[in-house]
């Protein structure tokens, strides 16, 4: 019962082919698999978005989808993401801004901002907070968050960087 | 999860014959309720049967009399879609309140009616608006679909192929989200099309989506948000937990109704 199946995909850029058991979640898979322990597993039931991952272009809980249902698919970690400088200006802005105190959380939320980011224009305070209601951070609060994602928006729009 | 076999057949007729090749084979949609539920080993299927790889199931289709939702649509498709937002602009609406981002884009429409959680919102649109779920072998009207709790008229073997919306109607949909789920604590849908008042419910209902009768007949007679001012939702039918007791949401229901009727008015 349930052997392994051939899974083939790209993994920021590289393509991986591997045999995964029906059962692995695309979140193990990545971790486990591949090591890249960037995406987080937090509740493993949708609900905290420390697993989020760009699957062909939109983010989703890599803990709700099981890594054969990858197959063919084109997925971006925020290693992938930070590595090829898509979330330089993100990074930083979190960084100035203090969004982020233990960082259990920030994967999903840059993977997510990254998203939203990507639509271009700068989003309200309200669009922001309402593309994080996937992200659990019991740190921060939140406000600190939503300030570097809307800064960064700012500064992507060749608007004024500070709010 | 205990574990399972894995299909992903590219055509409909494999994954019927699929379904029927074993006992406990389960259809997988988008998973974002699936999976959970086999990580709390709350099903054990011998098998999963996907459909993400048969393209017609994903289709949104407009023709005169129907908006056809292909099953596998997924609820940021519907969302973006012009095509619904042009024909039904309360569904597209709908469909980007449900969940957060990353859960609509996997969560599709025939996951949503097939779990037929009390507080989906996908239910209350399919009762208000007299959809038509269609099937691999029939054609089953919502109010006949919909038969309690995570319960609907499927056969064990029957797939949802798409859901069939008659255009026309006047329609909103209001729903007052918990606000960490952004689960319906209370959703309504209101459709009004020549005189006929439908309002379904979600969210609230002890048996699930549920047509709020008495607002119907309110309505008809007077279309406006007052009509339902003299008017209170039965608690004793109503599901009570930790998030609010039966009372308040039979308050959120007429509140949320009023503001469906109010929108659909202005």
């Amino acid at each position: 019962m349930s052997a392994p199946v051939p899974l083939a995909l790209t993994v920021n850029g590289v393509e991986v082919a591997r045999a995964v058991a029906p059962r692995t979640t695309l979140a193990d898979f990545l971790r486990l698999d591949l090591e890249l322990t960037g995406t987080h597993t937090g509740c493993e039931m949708g609900a905290c978005g420390a697993c989020l991952v760009m699957m062909d272009g939109v983010p989703v809980h890599s803990c709700l989808v099981l890594a054969v249902q990858a197959e063919g698919a084109v997925i971006e970690t925020v290693e992938g993401l930070s590595e090829r400088g898509a979330i330089a200006e993100l990074q930083q802005a979190f960084h100035q801004r203090n969004a982020l105190q233990c960082g259990f959380c920030t994967p999903g939320v840059l993977v997510n901002a990254h998203a939203l980011l990507e639509h271009g224009g700068v989003p309200t305070r309200e669009d922001i907070r309402d593309a994080l209601s996937g992200n659990y951070c019991r740190c921060t609060g939140y406000e600190a968050i939503v300030d570097a994602i809307e800064t960064t928006a700012r500064l992507r729009a060749g608007a004024e960087g500070q709010p | 999860m205990y574990a399972f076999d894995y299909q992903r057949p590219a055509g409909l007729d494999e994954a019927l014959a699929a379904l029927r090749a074993g006992e406990d084979v389960k259809v997988l949609a988008g998973g974002q309720t699936l999976l959970p539920t086999l990580k709390q080993r709350l099903a054990q299927p011998s098998a999963l049967v996907d459909l993400a790889a048969i393209p017609e199931l994903s289709r949104i289709e407009h023709g005169p009399y129907f908006l056809t939702i292909g099953a596998m649509a997924r609820h940021a498709e519907v969302a973006a879609s012009p095509m619904v937002a042009e024909a039904i602009p309360a569904l597209a609406e709908l469909a980007g309140l449900i969940g957060d981002p990353a859960v609509r884009n996997r969560g599709t429409i025939g996951g949503s009616i097939a779990n037929n959680d009390p507080t989906a919102d996908y239910p209350a649109a399919c009762l208000a608006l007299g959809a038509t779920v269609v099937t691999s072998t029939r054609r089953i009207a919502a109010e006949d679909f919909f038969t309690g709790l995570f319960e609907t008229a499927l056969a064990e073997d029957e797939v949802i192929l798409a859901v069939e919306f008659p255009v026309g109607a006047r329609a909103a949909y209001r729903k007052f989200r918990n606000p960490a789920s952004r689960y319906a604590m209370a959703g309504v849908f209101v459709a009004a099309r020549d005189g006929e008042v439908r309002v379904a419910v979600t969210g609230a209902g002890q048996g699930g989506v549920f047509r709020w009768n008495d607002a119907e007949a309110a309505l008809s007679a007077d279309f406006s948000p007052a009509a339902l001012d003299g008017l209170t939702l039965d608690p004793s039918d109503v599901m009570a937990d930790l998030h609010g007791s039966a009372e308040y949401r039979a308050q959120l229901v007429k509140v949320m109704a009023k503001r469906a009727v109010a929108a659909i008015a202005s």
